[in-house]
């Protein structure tokens, strides 16, 4: 399923790295299109976006004076949700290809939306793990307690991925709404570990990431497009360069993304 | 003693038919703007289902069982909060006591907190870590958080409010002539409560109790966040709606109507049996 979805993707990858590279918001020489781009630009982004983006955000309009970014950030099927019932937004990032496809069905998204960053599941344990757990089958002892995402959500459907590649059988005590959700429940002790993304642990200075070679079959894309409803589609592509540049992706790695696939 | 309830219902009646008389439009507008408020949104869920799927979904795996724990866990939630906020109740409205405005305050508490909030608030008492998960485990071996049990915790937290409050007002607003005369005539505190008291204000514990059942069958906050998310032990109708949700907007608003027509039904049989209305 995934191969002939990525085939696409990169393209439009590409095309729009074309774009970027004639009037791009990172290209220093490009005072002109600077000029232009003004107002409010409004993005709709996944939840484990948050950290990330309020920097780029903040980066952004601080490139291009007389902007200003705010955000929605929230689960990505909620957020899909939101934008086909009418939401007014320029920019929808996603955590996964399931809520964006559901934008791009509605004819609400402008052009084919770019993988910008992947993320990839680890095992979150608190910063001592008192437990040794040291990969998935330490996950099935006796008495430790796990907290997986509900497989209707992103983290949901890739630890279903990446505990099926294992063949681990593991019964969590808790399937929960969202990633922040499984990372409250570890934080809190209630839980042993969780199946989290590798950037949820990043920015939580009491956990520790365990990463685990089963994840590398369940890593998530994340797409992001213009939307066809934005108010101010000069400011909305700007910031989808924004995030695709050589600067924005300085910030999301240090986060704890990957690069997408090509680019 | 018997006349007494009765003269004064009939006195109510013949009020109530004289202002029947004359409807005031200034009332009437925006009670109709009003009930159109609340209704609008069903509708709206109304227009959006999908009817002819309807009894596929309706026997989709999961559904059931969720319907159940739902009805059971808001009805256990429902009997706690009678059992411990009747009482409660009758402390604030009845026992003169220092503070009272401020335990007053406090049972409101619940009502403000934002629901998750009241759920982290909960496994910081009754969690593996909390002030008293640790003991009640290591004393009782009893673990609240992901259990249906806790699903009861969650829900009483929440919704136990509405019924002290009711039960309050109930109490505020009865003749306490009837409790004097009882205990003029011999009758301790307990019998004064258990016979007097309580049947005197029975409408008002029922009309509680119903608001308490209602708003336990809708929690969704403080049980994820308590209880969390699993089928079949704290997976509930509003969890299994929320999830439902992500991927399907179609099957969350079947699941939603399903639980509208369940709850309404219990509580429209209940008023026919218990409550007889004027």
């Amino acid at each position: 399923m995934r191969p002939p979805r990525r085939l696409p993707a990169a393209v439009a990858a590409l095309a729009v790295l074309a774009l970027a590279g004639c009037g791009g918001a990172d290209d220093p020489s490009s005072g002109a299109d600077t000029d232009t781009v003004r107002g409010t630009v409004t993005v709709f982004a996944a939840a484990s976006l948050t950290e990330s983006f309020g920097t780029l955000g903040r980066q952004f309009e601080a490139a291009h004076p007389g902007t200003r970014v705010t955000f929605n950030f929230a689960g990505s099927s909620a957020l899909a949700t939101q934008i086909t019932q009418g939401a007014p937004a320029d920019v929808f990032a996603s955590a996964a290809p399931g809520p964006m496809r559901t934008v791009t069905e509605a004819g609400d998204a402008a052009g084919e939306p770019a993988v910008f960053v992947r993320n990839q599941l680890v095992i979150a344990v608190p910063k001592e793990n008192p437990e040794r757990v040291t990969g998935l089958a330490d996950l099935i002892r006796p008495g430790t307690k796990v907290a997986l995402c509900a497989p209707q959500v992103p983290c949901g459907e890739a630890a279903g991925k990446a505990l099926d590649n294992s063949g681990v059988r593991l019964t969590p005590v808790t399937l929960e709404q969202d990633v922040k959700g499984a990372l409250a429940k570890v934080k809190l002790g209630e839980v042993d570990a969780a199946l989290v993304y590798r950037t949820d642990v990043r920015a939580t200075p009491e956990l520790t990431a365990v990463e685990f070679p089963e994840s590398a079959g369940a890593v998530n894309d994340y797409p992001i497009v213009v939307l066809t409803a934005a108010g101010n589609p000069a400011g909305a592509r700007a910031f989808v360069a924004y995030v695709r540049s050589d600067a924005g992706r300085a910030v999301l790695t240090d986060a704890g993304f990957q690069p997408p696939p090509v680019g | 003693m018997t006349v007494a309830p009765g003269t004064v219902r009939r006195s109510d009646a013949a009020r109530r038919r004289a202002a029947a008389g004359r409807l005031p439009l200034a009332l009437l507008v925006p009670a109709g703007l009003g009930l159109l408020f609340l209704v609008l949104p069903l509708v709206g869920l109304l227009a959006r289902a999908p009817w002819t799927t309807l009894p596929q979904r309706l026997t989709a795996p999961g559904v059931l069982t969720a319907l159940r724990l739902s009805v059971q866990t808001a009805t256990l939630a429902t009997l706690l909060c009678l059992l411990l906020g009747v009482p409660l109740a009758w402390l604030l409205a009845r026992v003169d006591f220092p503070g009272r405005r401020l335990v007053r305050a406090l049972v409101t508490v619940p009502l403000v907190l934002p629901p998750v909030v009241g759920g982290v608030a909960l496994l910081l008492v009754f969690g593996r870590r909390g002030l008293l998960g640790g003991w009640l485990d290591a004393t009782f071996g009893i673990t609240l958080p992901f259990s249906t049990t806790g699903v009861v915790v969650a829900e009483s937290f929440v919704a136990m409010p509405f019924l002290v409050i009711a039960v309050e007002g109930a109490l505020r607003g009865a003749d306490r002539r009837y409790e004097e005369a009882a205990a003029t005539l011999g009758a301790g505190r307990w019998t004064t409560f258990t016979h007097v008291t309580l049947p005197l204000v029975a409408p008002g514990v029922v009309a509680g109790a119903v608001l308490c059942w209602a708003r336990a069958l809708g929690e969704f906050g403080a049980t994820i966040t308590f209880a969390g998310n699993y089928p079949g032990r704290t997976q509930t109708m509003p969890l299994a709606v929320y999830l439902a949700l992500e991927t399907d907007l179609q099957a969350a608003v079947v699941l939603s109507l399903i639980l509208l027509t369940v709850s309404v039904g219990i509580l429209a049989a209940l008023r026919d049996r218990w409550v007889t209305g004027p």
